[in-house]
């Protein structure tokens, strides 16, 4: 007869070994999008539209260049696990996924970093 | 060989056999949306780096968002951004293994799809 807990005898004998980090840190993100979202809403969305001297003024606001930031940072990753999440479900093959999967996710830092440093460049150079 | 029928057998049901639920709805858009606002990300840092290098560069760029099919692309975006809102808390919820009695699952998925169109006319009129 074992001494062993349920959790301990099924631990480590998934496929994977991994993951749950992932998971969480998942999650962890998601719940920081909740109040940057409506920030970013409420600091953006009136901007579009209005004329440059507007929107420099605006991001000049330290706060708000810090949570737009945060925003598009945060939002970049997001959108780069969301993107594996569906292309690992719909792509198949030894070069098209690892080729999808790498373009994809540098896609996004490219475009979460381009977003930081205009806003950073505003906030600091108008 | 044991199996000579083999290719010729009934195939098992496939999603266009089934009535569509609203968890199933749910479920596909917020893929759609998640992924769909891409677009408006790329449009938004576009934006950003227009203003951040000058004013007449950003003026071109502020023109074409403005446009009626800038315009288009940001109010689909600023609906798919509630939609996502809305569902991604609730699988949060569903996370910690809140919401899945089925009636609350059928509840949460008719709030969180007419909660999307509340919640983009409300912003609306808060932005105008």
């Amino acid at each position: 007869m074992s001494y062993k807990t349920d959790l301990g005898r099924v631990m480590g004998l998934g496929s994977a070994k991994e993951g749950v980090h992932e998971w969480f840190s998942g999650r962890v993100l998601s719940v920081a999008l909740i109040p940057l979202t409506i920030l970013f809403l409420c600091f953006v969305a009136p901007l579009i539209g209005e004329d440059h001297a507007t929107v420099v003024a605006a991001f000049q606001n330290p706060f708000k260049a810090i949570v737009v930031i945060l925003f598009l940072l945060i939002a970049f990753k997001h959108l780069a696990d969301g993107l594996k999440e569906i292309i690992v479900d719909y792509v198949h093959g030894k070069a098209a996924l690892p080729i999808a999967l790498i373009a994809t996710r540098l896609t996004c830092y490219f475009f979460g970093a381009a977003g930081a440093f205009a806003v950073a460049k505003i906030a600091f150079a108008g | 060989m044991a199996d000579v029928n083999r290719g010729n057998r009934p195939l098992s049901p496939h999603i266009s056999i089934y009535r569509m639920t609203i968890t199933m709805l749910v479920s596909i858009m917020n893929r759609i949306t998640g992924a769909g606002m891409a677009l408006a990300a790329i449009l938004i840092v576009w934006w950003l780096m227009a203003a951040a290098s000058g004013a007449d560069y950003y003026a071109t760029v502020n023109g074409y968002l403005t446009s009626w099919l800038g315009l288009l692309i940001l109010v689909g975006s600023l609906w798919a951004l509630w939609f996502h809102f809305l569902g991604g808390l609730r699988h949060l919820f569903m996370d910690f293994g809140i919401g899945y009695e089925l009636k609350t699952v059928n509840l949460t998925g008719w709030i969180v799809l007419l909660g999307s169109f509340v919640l983009t006319a409300l912003s609306l009129i808060c932005i105008i």
